[in-house]
């Protein structure tokens, strides 16, 4: 299975990104920003960082970036989608994901380990996980608080597509959203870094037990090859 | 040469930790007098000879587009200068 990696000028963790792909068993394919296809990948994901330094607004500039035209389509017919962190950011600028990322409410660049509960596993990204089960994943993040009108919140929480929420929020997000799919299931934003925790060992550190957290990040990954091979 | 200006701000909904974080400073050096502080975003584009309306409608249309994210800002302002 060929899983897309988008670099973008100013991304930082695809390499962490592209290592998580290789860990979970497919092979990661580097797409640059300008290119104008997706180079028949099976999916794709938009690692963290700071495109284009985040200016206007964190992923504003990116969204408009000549591959984003390939992923709105490929998302469209249904190419499962990943956006991690500053890759949420850009899908929610382009309009793939619904609402906005905000400046936490601490107006501080946060960098905490949290827990995160699973509230809806219907993606391809986290069909490995239950409803309920929680999670620890490293937050690193300037401008990780969800926004949407109430009416937008009230359909996400209806239609089930608010995917995880975190226990303990450390950024203040609208209903502590930490998780984000589409309509159909096949585009997911998560403010929180899977691909930083899939090697026991270097994990990081369960908030309350401060013991090293399973690694859960790895199973994002292979949850979409499951589907693939499903 | 012409210059339009295009100003963005927070939606009044929004919350704006940046202006808080100002508002904080402020009353810190005693001026207590402002109620709250917003921060906002002030463009200028510049095009070759006068402001056409056309210039001004192109202008709208990217500040809906681009400048501003309907989601979490409105745009308050688009002026020739």
């Amino acid at each position: 299975m060929r899983i897309g990696v988008i670099t973008f000028p100013g991304t930082s963790d695809d390499r962490e990104t592209a290592a998580a792909v290789t860990a979970a068993g497919a092979e990661p394919i580097e797409l640059w920003h300008n290119e104008a296809n997706l180079a028949r990948v099976d999916a794709v994901v938009l690692p963290g960082g700071a495109a284009h330094g985040n200016y206007l607004r964190p992923g504003a500039l990116a969204a408009h970036a000549p591959i984003m035209t390939r992923v709105a389509s490929a998302a469209e017919s249904g190419l499962p989608v990943l956006g991690i962190n500053n890759g949420f950011q850009i899908l929610c600028e382009a309009g793939l994901l619904p609402g906005a990322l905000v400046t936490n409410a601490s107006a501080r660049f946060e960098c905490v380990d949290a827990c995160l509960r699973f509230e809806n596993t219907a993606t391809p990204f986290t069909s490995a996980f239950q409803a309920g089960e929680e999670i620890v994943l490293p937050v690193r993040t300037k401008a990780g608080a969800f926004v949407a009108d109430a009416q937008t919140i009230t359909r996400l929480e209806s239609e089930n597509q608010i995917v995880a929420r975190f226990v303990n929020d450390p950024i203040g997000s609208t209903s502590a959203i930490a998780a984000v799919r589409n309509e159909p299931g096949n585009v997911l934003g998560i403010i929180a870094s899977p691909e930083q925790s899939i090697e026991a060992g270097f994990t990081p550190a369960d908030p309350d037990t401060k013991l090293p957290a399973k690694p859960d990040g790895l199973k994002f990954f292979t949850s979409v090859l499951a589907e693939r091979v499903n | 040469m012409g210059r339009v200006v295009v100003e963005v701000m927070p939606k009044p909904e929004i919350l704006d930790p940046q202006g808080k974080a100002i508002d904080a400073a402020l009353a810190e050096k005693g001026y207590d007098r402002f109620r709250s502080v917003r921060q906002g975003k002030r463009f200028e584009l510049e095009v070759d000879g006068e402001v056409t309306e056309g210039d001004l409608e192109l202008i709208h249309r990217v500040a809906e587009e681009v400048l501003a994210n309907f989601v979490i800002e409105d745009v308050v302002k688009v002026e020739a200068l």
